[in-house]
Parts: C-alpha cells; structure tokens; sequence
C-alpha cells in the first residue's frame, strides 16, 4: 500500500468525522435534556428520513464488508446471509414494527411491562437488550479494526487498536451530545454514502463484464478454484451434518433476531404514527434489499477479479474483499484512480461503523437507564437523571464493545452479527410476540422467556467451536467445546419460546384480561399513543 | 396524528416528567392530584396500580386520592374492553389478521424450505437452468422478489382496509377515555 491511499482515505474519512460533528453540534443546539428528544428525536422524523436511518442503522460493516467477503471465498454460501438478513424484515414489518410503535415508548421493555408486573419484566428485558447490543458492538469493533489493518498495511497491531479506542471515543461523543436526532442523521448521511459507493462499485463491476451476469458468475466460478460447485451452496456449510445444522440454524438466527434488536426497535420510535412506522419500513426494506443485492454483484466481483486467493492472503476471514476490488476497479494499486476509489470505499466503511455504532450505543443506553437503572435504583433522583444515566451509560458501554472488539479481533464480521441476531431472536423475539399476541401471557411467562432464551444463547456460544477447541477459536490453546454448532439460534430460540410458554402455565397468577384488552386496542389502533 | 391525543400533556412537560414517572407510589401520589397523569397507560408505568392484580392486595396504603386514581383507572381500563369487544375493533383484528398470517406463514415455510434445500439437496440447487445461473441462484433471488412483493401487498391491504378504521377507532377509544376519566373524577 502506498502513502496515497493512506493520506487520502483519512482526508475523507476526516471530512466524514467532521461534517457529523457539525451536525451534532449543529442538532443539540435545540436539545431540552428531555427523554423524549434524548431517546426518540422528539418523534418528527419523516417516513422516508427514517426509512433511510433505518437501513443506516442495519447495513453495517458486517453486511458491506463481512458478506461480500463471504460470497468472494465461499460463493453461494455468503449469499444465505443477504436472503436472511432481508427476509427479517417481513417479519418486523408484519408483526413488530406498527405494534410496538403504538404500545410503546422508547424500549422493548416498554411493550412488556405495560401489561405485567414491572420491575422484573424490565430487568430482563433491559439485561437482553444489553447484551444482544455489546455482541453487535463488537462485531462493528473488529470491522473497523480489519479495515485500519488494510489500510495501513495490515501488520501495526498498535494502530489497529488505536482506531478502535477512536471509533469507541466519537461513538461516545455522538450519542452523548446528540442523543437519537444527532444519530438519526448521522445514519440518514451514512446510509447515502453507503448506497452511493455501492452503486457505483456495482457499476462499475458490470461495465467490466460488459454487463453480462453470466459471465461474472462464470469467471467467479474459475477464478475461485472450484469451478461450477462455488455457484450452489456446500462449500462452507455442506460436508458434514454439524456444517448443514449450523447453516440452518444461522438462517433461523438471521430471518428471527432482526425483530428483536434493540436498536432496529427504538428507530420506530422517531415517527409520530404506527402508519409512519409502517412506510419507513416499506423505505427501509426497498433500500436494504438493493443493498443486498448488490453486495452479490460486489461478493462475486471481488471472485472475478481479485481472486478468493488475494483476499485470504489480506484478509482470513474475508473482510477486505470490497476495498481490494475497488483498488481494482479504479485501475490497480499505482494509479489515481484506484487510490481514489479505494480512499472512497475505506472512507464509507469507516463511516459506516461510526454510524451503527451510534445507533446502538444510543439504544444499549437507553436500556440501561429506562430499564435498568429506573428499575435497580434506590431512593429518588432528581427528573432529569435517567438522561444523564443514559449519558453515562454510553460511556460505559462504549469502553466495554471497545475492549472486547480488541480481543476478538480475528473472526468475521458477518459471523459476529450472526452470534448477535442469535441471542436477540432467543431472548427478545418470543417475549415481544407473546405479550402482544397471547391473551394469557404472565409476568412469569415473559421472565423466563428471555432469561430462557439468552442464557442458553450464550452457553451454548461459550461451549461452542468460537471460544474453544479448534485452531481458529478465541482460546485456541484450551479445550471446553461440548457444542459442535458455531451458531446457537437452532436451539435457543425455540428454548425461548418454550421457556415463555413454560412460565406462563406454570404461574399462579391469572393475566390480567383488562390489560390485554388495552395492549391489543392499543398495538391496533394507536389509541392512546405517545 | 399527534394532536388526535386528548392528553392535557404538553410535549415540553410529557418530556420533563419522563424520568418522574419511576419515582415510585409517594411521587405518583403527588401528581395524582394534578391533571399531568390522565393517561392510564402512564399510571401503570408510574406506579404499577396492576400490581395489586397479582396477589389481589395493594402494594401501598390506599389513601383517598390513590382510590380516585385506580377508579378512573379502572373506569379507563373498561373502556379498553369494552373497545376490545366491539364489532368495529373485532372486524380491524380480524382484517389484520386475515393478511399476516397466512403471509407470514408463508414467506417462513418459503424461506425455511430454502434454507433446508440448500443443506439437504445442494445437488438439486446446483442443476443448471440457463447458463451459469442455476436452481440455488434462481431461488435466492426468488426470495428477494417475494420479499419486496409482499412488503408491497401488506402496505396496500394495510393502507386500503385497516388505516380508516383503525383511525376511527383510535379517536373513539380516546374519546371514551377522557369522558370515564371525567365522569368518575366529577
């Protein structure tokens, strides 16, 4: 790599980091220290704003970086994630995204403890989201950090550690200052620059094959090594039993957690209406869906015309495929063209990363302070604490993801998501459908169902081949691998849905009818809603 | 849409209080005797009055403003079930109904027989069709076309049989809700 891409891609990336700045500042000019403005932006964002912060929010680094990275090793098999990752949205938009904007106000928690009893429901819930978000924080650390790598040449571990702490501290920085409406925009610019360097790159991938799909496919396929085999899926989950149940099980995770993810939740909250809600999914799900589509194109290129070997060789896990096909494109390492366009696609990742790791910081606060802290604390505070709860709880959240990005440093991206969508689908998906469909769910039932989801969710990830027992696992010198699957969905979403059905029947407590009635008159018609 | 709430709430005061809500039953108390608190889904958030639905005793001394309170509440919370079960409430749930789930179960059989064919029958996904484009390719680009066709429907049926109603519904809820509340404050 030389100097130019280098100075280039942090002259963008700078600009970047400083137009957002601008914008925070520029935001919380107006900002009363209110919950409603710190948590939802005051809740005047526009369908179509927040259908492009949605997708903002959801295109992370795993998707533009992680898949396309998968598709140019693996072929066929990357492409499991794009159809999973959008498929997901159907079920937001069918049953979560008008419910939960109409019976709740800025969590999960929220929608559960409106018809339960209060304190434990929000403690569980809180805990979950937590979780679910550090998991996906981390996957956007190590994003970040594999990007930093090629840019700088791939071996300063200190620069690459540094990026992280300096992604974590603007992270801070964004959601302290600005609360939802600074992040909101932020994810609406970066959504646009995303969307702008993929069509282009896309372009530009198909002016090289003339615009012949075909033969893109065919020249993947040839390059790859493993001619016609690299278009049909087997290469990366076929073989064995245990590879075909963790395929499975990674495509449940993927089409059920994208419901339960804190931060995809608190976005329905910056619209005025469930009907605003309903069309900046529709908005959200045009974008993300030709984002995904062309993440195959891109993943397919990067085959063609880098070559699956170049990319292992930057990268192990993939996740330099898209910057090393821009340098291509543009017309190789030594001409302008190809720093530029590679400054331009480093800059866009970089941004990328920033904005979701806003967005969920954002929303991992908010459970801490709404549900947590409100929950756990003792004694009285003063009314405007729980902002400066949330304030806090960026920071602290904010150096957890960033110490726990610097040790997982070497898995993949999109697989890291993988883990996160897992746990959201165990923990929060049965929980959110139970209390808004089942007329006799009890504070009991919606307990266990996300203690009963994301504790098996994160045992079975412990037990499994990414911590221990295989040379690329994180502890690769100790042995406690007892599960084979690398993805836990297959077993612990339906543990949780049984968990909330187990406490439901098992509990002495009668639901209460009065509070179903309004939960459901509410999710339907928005009666009453804030 | 937001003017439609009756609430006395301003959004400068709802945002302000947001925080007080959690001070638990001596704060809620205090501002029982104002008007800033006549939505009942802020009561359950402030004090938990359903608590005393558990166990059927009430977690904190009744005093007479509190039992003002839970009566509104309560008259509230029959206005819900009285909305719950009326015609026009039964025809926009079954309407919501009708469409999501057998959509739902559709696009998840769909998507999950796709999944399980590509583990169990990748020689069946690598059958060519035209060119290099095969079964596997087809059908993963199949799903994003019923994916985007589907968002589309919903928000038609959604738009055209649903939106009216549900509109008409949620001023009428809101209306019945400030006259219960009225008529057991008076």
């Amino acid at each position: 790599m030389t100097g130019n891409h280098q100075t280039l891609a942090l002259l963008l990336f700078s600009a970047f980091v400083a137009v957002t700045l601008g914008i925070t500042t520029w935001v919380s000019r107006h900002r009363h220290g209110s919950a409603e403005e710190f948590y939802a932006g005051g809740r005047l964002f526009s369908p179509m704003e927040n259908g492009f912060a949605i997708a903002g929010d959801y295109m992370s680094a795993a998707s533009f970086l992680g898949i396309s990275g998968l598709i140019a090793l693996f072929g066929y098999d990357g492409m499991l994630y794009s159809v999973g990752f959008l498929v997901a949205w159907l079920v937001v938009l069918f049953l979560v995204a008008e419910l939960v904007r109409n019976c709740g106000r800025f969590t999960l928690a929220d929608v559960v403890a409106a018809r339960m009893s209060e304190r434990p429901v929000r403690i569980a819930a809180g805990t979950s989201s937590v979780t679910v978000s550090v998991l996906y924080l981390v996957a956007q650390m190590v994003g970040a950090g594999s990007l930093v790598a090629l840019l700088l040449g791939g071996t300063s571990e200190a620069a690459q550690s540094w990026t992280v702490i300096g992604v974590g501290a603007l992270m801070v920085i964004y959601v302290s200052l600005g609360g939802m409406r600074a992040t909101t925009w932020i994810q609406i610019v970066k959504a646009v620059l995303l969307l702008g360097g993929t069509v282009a790159l896309t372009v530009l991938v198909l002016v090289r094959f003339h615009g012949d799909f075909d033969q893109l496919l065919l020249t993947a396929a040839e390059r790859s090594g493993h001619g016609r085999s690299f278009l049909a899926p087997g290469l990366k989950y076929g073989g064995d039993w245990t590879a075909r149940f963790d395929f499975i099980s990674l495509g449940l995770a993927l089409v059920l957690g994208t419901a339960g993810l804190p931060h995809i939740l608190s976005r329905f909250y910056t619209v005025p209406t469930a009907r605003a809600a309903r069309r900046s999914v529709v908005w959200s799900i045009g974008l993300i869906g030709g984002f995904y589509l062309m993440t195959i194109v891109l993943g397919f290129g990067a085959a063609a015309i880098v070559g699956p070997g170049a990319v292992r060789g930057s990268n192990a896990a993939g996740n330099t495929a898209v910057p090393l096909l821009a340098l291509d494109l543009g017309g190789g390492a030594d001409s302008t063209g190809g720093t530029v366009l590679f400054a331009i696609v480093a800059a866009v990742a970089f941004a990328t990363i920033l904005a979701v790791v806003a967005g969920i910081t954002l929303a991992s606060s908010a459970s801490v302070a709404h549900d947590l802290y409100a929950s756990l604390r003792r004694g009285r505070a003063k009314p405007r604490s729980e902002v400066a709860v949330a304030r806090t709880a960026a920071v602290g959240i904010g150096v957890v993801a960033i110490a726990l990005g610097l040790f997982a440093r070497d898995l993949n991206v999109a697989f890291l998501v993988g883990l996160a969508f897992a746990v959201a689908a165990s923990a929060n998906l049965p929980v959110l459908l139970y209390s808004l469909f089942w007329r006799g769910f009890t504070t009991r039932g919606a307990v266990w169902s996300v203690y009963g989801g994301l504790v098996p969710a994160l045992a079975l990830v412990l037990l499994s081949p990414v911590v221990s027992g295989s040379p690329e696992s994180l502890f690769p010198g100790l042995d406690f691998q007892y599960f084979p699957l690398q993805n836990p969905g297959l077993i612990s979403i339906p543990l949780g849905f049984v968990a909330g059905w187990l406490g439901t029947i098992t509990s002495a407590e009668v639901a209460d009818e009065a509070r179903h009635a309004e939960t459901e008159v509410r999710s339907l018609t928005g009666a009453g809603a804030v | 849409m937001q003017s439609s709430n009756a609430r006395p709430r301003g959004s400068g005061g709802d945002a302000e209080s947001t925080a007080e809500t959690h001070d638990g039953h001596d704060q809620a108390h205090v501002e029982a005797t104002g008007v800033r608190y006549d939505d009942p889904w802020y009561d359950a958030l402030a004090s938990g009055w359903g608590e005393t639905s558990g166990d059927g005793t009430p977690v904190a001394p009744v005093d007479a403003a509190r039992a003002e309170r839970a009566d509104r509440a309560a008259a509230a919370a029959d206005v819900y079930l009285e909305v719950q079960r009326s015609a026009a409430f039964q025809e926009v749930r079954s309407r919501y109904r009708r469409f999501v789930v057998p959509a739902g179960i559709g696009f998840f059989v769909w998507y999950v027989a796709y999944v399980v064919t590509a583990t169990s029958a990748p020689g069946l996904m690598a059958r060519p069709v035209a060119g290099a484009v095969n079964v596997a390719m087809l059908a993963g680009l199949g799903q994003f076309l019923t994916t985007f066709l589907l968002t589309w429907a919903y928000a038609r049926h959604a738009r055209l049989r649903r939106d009216r109603a549900a509109l008409e519904l949620r001023w009428d809820t809101q209306e019945l809700t400030r006259t219960a509340r009225g008529g057991a404050a008076s």
